[in-house]
C-alpha cells in the first residue's frame, strides 16, 4: 500500500488565477482505484463517525476499488444526495479525513477526492437511483433552496409528500450559487444535482420571499400546506463596525461574490451586471469566504491582494486546501493586523487603517485572542471586501408573530421544530453560519420530524 | 415568466407597464417596490410599485441606461424573466392633517401611491410636480383625483413656473402650513428640499434609491448612513425621514458604476456603423 495520498492534479497557479475555471481537476478511474485501495476497510470506521451525514465510507471506496462505481453511487446516495458538491467543499480535514485512522501515521485517504469522483462519474453518465415513490396527499413547503432546503425537500419527496421549495432568488442553489465561486464549485454541477431533485418530483419555485411575497400563515392557513421547513441560512453581512464603512469601495463579501457567481461580473459587459475593485484590494476575514473573496478579486485582474486577519496563519478558519491554493496565487497574507478606521476623499475609499496584534490568552474557541498593541499600519487600497460572517436575515423573523430567535437572530428549535407548531428549521439559520454538510445533515433530520408531525396529526 | 398585459408610453423617456405578477401583488403596500430581470442574462433592477390589485402590478419606468432601455423594448404580450417582490417597508404613514408632496421628474410615480393613502386617510394633500418640460410632467390626471391643489415647474418653462420645484415649494411656504412633505426624485432634488424645509419647519420624507441587487438585505449595496447609523434601503426603506440622511455620500455611492453604465450602452445600445 502506498503511504501518502494520490494528489488530485490541479491548474497551474500562475494559469488559474486569471481564469474563473475549476482550479482542482479531479481523480481518473485508475488513480482513483490506487488511492481506493489505500483504505483499510476498518471495522468500526472512524470516518463515518466523523461524517456529519455517517456515508458509509468504507463500503463506497470499497466498490470504487472493484470498479463498480454505480455501486459507490448508490452507497453514497443512501445518505448525501449531493456528492459532486460536498466532495469539493466539505472540511475534509476537520471531518471524516481528520478521523480516518491512516492520518495517525502517514496521510489520511482523500475520502472528499474519492466522493467527488463518484459523484462526477454520476452526473457524466446521468446515474438515477430508482425509487418507488408513494404517494402521499400532503403537502409540505421548504423556505429556501440552499443545502439544507434541498437536502429535506428531496428527504419528504422520497417519503412521498407533495413538496414546494420557495426561493428568494431568481436561481436556486443558495450560497451554493451566490457565494461559492466557480473555480471551486462550478454552477452546472449545482444545477445538475439539484435536477436530481427535481426529478424526483420535488417543485421549485423562484422569485418567492417568504415573509414578503407571501407569509407563513398564509403558506399554512390558504396554501394548505402541513408543514413547513425554513431553510433561509445566513444571509446578512456582519460590518466591523468602524468609521469610513459605507465609503464607495468597500463591499460586504456578499455582494462583491454576488455581483460576480450570481450576475457574472467577470464577463461584463456581456453580462449586464458591473464589478470593479482596481489594483489594490484589502479582503478583512479568515475563512472560506474571505480566501474565496482574495482569490476572485486576483481573477479580476487585481494586482494586489492582501488578506487582513488579525489572529495568525494557524488559526485561519478556512478550509486548508483553499488557504494552500490562495498562497500558491500569490494572494498576501498580513497576519495580526485589525481594521480600525477606513480613510476616504470625497466619499471614494483610499485607505485603511489597522492596529497591530499580538495573540494572547485562549479564548472560548481555544484559539489564542488577538490583543491590541495600540500600534497602527495604514495600506492605501483601492477597494476592500469586508468578509467577517454572516448572521440569519430578519425578514422571516419580522414577518411571523411567534417565531422565537435568540440574541444573535437564529432560529431557536427543538428537536428541529421551531416555536409555531408545524413550523421546522434547519441549516444555517438555526446554527450561525456553517457548513454544507451539516445544512444538510439538518435538513434531511428535520424531514424525519416533519414526517413524524404529519402522521401523528393526520384525523 | 411574468407576462406584460398592458403597456403605455406617457413620454420620450417613460412608459408605464402592467406585469401579471401574482406573489408580488398579493401582499403588496403603498411603498413597496419590486426587483425586475428582463431577460436570462438581465441585471436586477429596482422599480415601485405604483398600483397593484390581486394578480398584477403597475411600474412606471425612465429609460436611464441599459436595462431600462432593454425593459422598454418589451411590449404587452411579451414576458419579464423575472419579477419579485414585494419588497421594502411599506410607508409609514404618519398622523398629520397637512401635506405637501414634491415630485421631481420619475419621482411622481413612487410618490404617487403614497400620497393616495395620505388622502385615502383624510389629509388634505397639495402637489409640488417637476420635469424637464411639460411632457414629463407625470400622472398629473390621476393626481388630480385627490390633490387639493396641484403646482408645476419644468426646467425650459414649457408649463408652470421655469425652474425648481424647490423654488415652488418656497413660495407656497410664505403663506401655507404644511404638516409633513414628502419628496421624491433624484439625490440632488431631495436633498435640496431637506434643506428648504428645515428653514421652513417642515417634517421631510423621501423615498431613496441606492444601487441595489438583491433587495433583501443580503448584499449590503444599498447602504446608506441616516443619523450616523449605516441602513439598508431595501429592508430598512426605501422611505426615510430625511433629516439624518448623508446624501453626498449616497450620491458618490450612486455613482460608482457611471463609467462602466456608459460603456455597455455604447456597446449594446448604440446603432453599430455597418460600413
Ligand atoms: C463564500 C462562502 C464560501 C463557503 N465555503 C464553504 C465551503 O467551502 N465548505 C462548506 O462546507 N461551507 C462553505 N460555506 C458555508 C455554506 O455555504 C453554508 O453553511 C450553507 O450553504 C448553508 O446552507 P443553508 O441551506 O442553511 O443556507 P443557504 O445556502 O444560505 O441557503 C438559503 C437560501 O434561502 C433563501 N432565502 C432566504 N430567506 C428567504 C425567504 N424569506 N424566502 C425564500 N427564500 C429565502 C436564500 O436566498 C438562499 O438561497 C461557505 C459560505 C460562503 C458564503
Ligand atoms: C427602491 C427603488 C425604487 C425605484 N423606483 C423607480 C421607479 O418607480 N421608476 C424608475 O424609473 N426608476 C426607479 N428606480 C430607479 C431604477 O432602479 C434605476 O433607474 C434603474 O436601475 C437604472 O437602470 P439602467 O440600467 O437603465 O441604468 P444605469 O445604466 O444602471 O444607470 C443610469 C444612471 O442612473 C443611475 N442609477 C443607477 N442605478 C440607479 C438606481 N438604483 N436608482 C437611481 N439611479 C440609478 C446611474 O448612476 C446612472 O447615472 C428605483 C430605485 C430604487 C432603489
Ligand atoms: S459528506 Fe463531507 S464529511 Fe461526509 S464523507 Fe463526504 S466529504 Fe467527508
Ligand atoms: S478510517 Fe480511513 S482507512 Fe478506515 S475505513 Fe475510514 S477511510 Fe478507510
Ligand atoms: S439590495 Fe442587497 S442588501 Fe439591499
Amino acid at each position: 500500500m502506498r503511504a501518502d495520498r494520490v494528489k488530485m492534479p490541479v491548474q497551474d497557479p500562475d494559469v488559474r488565477n486569471t481564469n474563473f475555471c475549476e482550479v482542482a481537476l479531479g481523480l481518473d478511474l485508475e488513480h482513483a482505484k490506487m488511492e481506493a485501495s489505500r483504505c483499510l476497510d476498518c471495522k468500526n470506521p472512524r470516518c463515518v463517525a466523523a461524517c456529519p451525514v455517517t456515508i458509509d465510507i468504507p463500503g463506497f471506496i470499497q466498490h470504487i476499488k472493484e470498479e463498480q462505481i454505480e455501486e459507490a453511487y448508490h452507497t453514497i446516495y443512501q445518505s448525501n444526495i449531493l456528492p459532486a458538491i460536498c466532495g469539493r467543499v466539505c472540511p475534509q480535514e476537520k471531518q471524516c479525513e481528520g478521523a480516518c485512522i491512516l492520518g495517525i501515521k502517514s496521510e489520511s485517504v482523500s475520502i472528499g477526492a474519492l466522493e467527488r469522483f463518484v459523484g462526477d462519474y454520476a452526473l457524466e453518465q446521468k446515474l438515477q437511483v430508482k425509487e418507488e415513490i408513494e404517494g402521499q396527499e400532503e403537502r409540505v413547503a421548504i423556505i429556501g433552496s440552499g443545502p439544507a432546503g434541498i437536502a429535506c425537500s428531496a428527504s419528504l419527496r422520497r417519503l412521498g409528500y407533495q413538496v414546494d421549495v420557495y426561493e428568494a432568488l431568481h436561481e436556486f442553489g443558495g450560497v451554493l450559487k451566490y457565494g461559492i465561486p466557480d473555480f471551486r464549485l462550478p454552477k452546472d454541477i449545482v444545477d445538475k444535482e439539484i435536477q436530481n431533485a427535481k426529478d424526483l418530483g420535488v417543485k421549485f419555485h423562484k422569485n418567492v420571499i417568504v415573509g414578503k411575497s407571501i407569509t407563513i400563515e398564509q403558506l399554512l392557513q390558504e396554501m394548505n400546506y402541513k408543514s413547513i421547513f425554513i431553510g433561509s441560512g445566513a444571509g446578512l453581512p456582519k460590518s466591523l463596525g468602524i468609521p469610513g464603512e459605507n465609503l464607495t469601495g468597500i463591499y460586504f463579501a456578499n455582494e462583491f461574490l454576488t455581483r460576480v457567481n450570481l450576475m457574472k461580473a467577470n464577463r461584463f459587459p456581456e453580462a449586464p451586471t458591473p464589478v470593479r475593485i482596481g489594483d489594490n484590494v484589502a479582503i478583512v476575514g479568515g475563512g472560506n469566504v474571505a480566501m474565496d473573496a482574495a482569490r476572485t478579486a486576483k481573477r479580476l485582474g487585481a494586482k494586489n491582494v492582501f488578506v487582513l486577519y488579525r489572529r495568525d496563519m494557524t488559526a485561519l478558519p478556512a478550509r486548508r486546501e483553499e488557504v494552500e491554493h490562495a498562497i500558491e496565487e500569490h494572494i498576501d497574507f498580513r497576519l495580526l493586523l485589525n481594521p480600525v478606521e477606513f480613510i476616504g476623499e470625497n466619499y471614494v475609499l483610499k485607505q485603511v487603517r489597522c492596529e497591530v496584534m499580538e495573540l494572547g490568552e485562549p479564548d472560548e474557541s481555544g484559539r489564542r485572542s488577538p490583543v491590541g498593541t495600540n500600534t497602527y499600519k495604514t495600506f492605501d487600497i483601492d477597494s476592500c471586501v469586508i468578509s467577517i460572517g454572516q448572521s440569519p436575515n430578519p425578514i422571516l423573523k419580522t414577518a411571523t408573530e411567534g417565531l422565537e430567535t435568540d440574541k444573535r437572530g437564529r432560529i431557536v428549535v427543538n428537536n428541529h421544530q421551531t416555536s409555531i407548531p408545524g413550523v421546522f428549521a434547519g441549516g444555517d439559520v438555526v446554527s450561525g453560519a456553517a457548513t454544507v454538510i451539516l445544512a444538510m445533515g439538518a435538513g434531511k433530520e428535520a424531514a424525519v420530524e416533519i414526517d413524524k408531525y404529519i402522521r401523528e396529526n393526520r384525523g | 415568466m411574468y407576462e406584460i398585459t398592458y403597456k403605455e408610453i406617457l413620454n420620450n423617456d417613460v412608459e408605464l407597464m402592467v406585469v401579471n405578477a401574482p406573489f408580488v401583488a398579493k401582499n403588496a403596500k403603498p411603498g413597496n417596490f419590486l426587483i425586475v430581470r428582463v431577460d436570462e442574462f438581465g441585471e436586477r433592477i429596482p422599480l415601485t410599485i405604483v398600483k397593484h390589485d390581486e394578480t398584477s402590478v403597475t411600474i412606471i419606468y425612465q429609460k436611464l441606461g441599459y436595462s431600462t432601455t432593454l425593459l422598454s423594448q418589451k411590449q404587452a404580450g411579451d414576458s419579464l424573466f423575472d419579477v419579485v417582490g414585494p419588497l421594502g417597508v411599506p410607508t409609514h404613514i404618519r398622523d398629520v392633517k397637512s401635506v405637501l408632496g414634491i415630485a421631481g421628474g420619475v419621482g411622481s410615480a413612487p410618490l404617487y401611491p403614497q400620497l393616495e393613502e395620505y388622502a385615502k386617510r383624510g389629509a388634505a394633500v397639495d402637489l409640488v410636480i417637476g420635469g424637464r418640460t411639460k411632457e414629463h410632467l407625470l400622472l398629473v390626471e390621476d393626481y388630480k383625483k385627490f390633490c387639493r391643489n396641484i403646482y408645476f415647474a419644468t426646467d425650459d418653462g414649457s408649463f408652470g413656473h421655469k425652474g425648481f420645484v424647490t423654488q415652488v415649494a418656497e413660495e407656497l411656504y410664505q403663506n401655507k402650513q404644511y404638516d409633513l412633505s414628502i419628496a421624491i426624485g433624484p439625490l440632488i432634488m431631495m436633498k435640496n428640499t431637506v434643506l428648504l424645509n428645515k428653514k421652513y419647519n417642515v417634517l421631510t420624507d423621501v423615498s431613496l434609491n441606492p444601487i441595489m441587487i438583491d433587495g433583501t438585505g443580503m448584499c449590503g449595496n444599498c447602504r446608506v448612513t441616516v443619523n450616523g447609523e449605516t441602513r439598508f434601503a431595501c429592508v430598512d426603506g426605501p422611505d426615510f425621514p430625511a433629516e439624518g440622511i448623508d446624501f453626498d455620500e449616497l450620491m458618490v455611492r450612486q455613482n460608482y458604476y457611471k463609467s462602466e453604465e456608459k460603456h455597455i450602452c455604447r456597446m449594446k445600445l448604440e446603432p453599430k456603423d455597418e460600413s
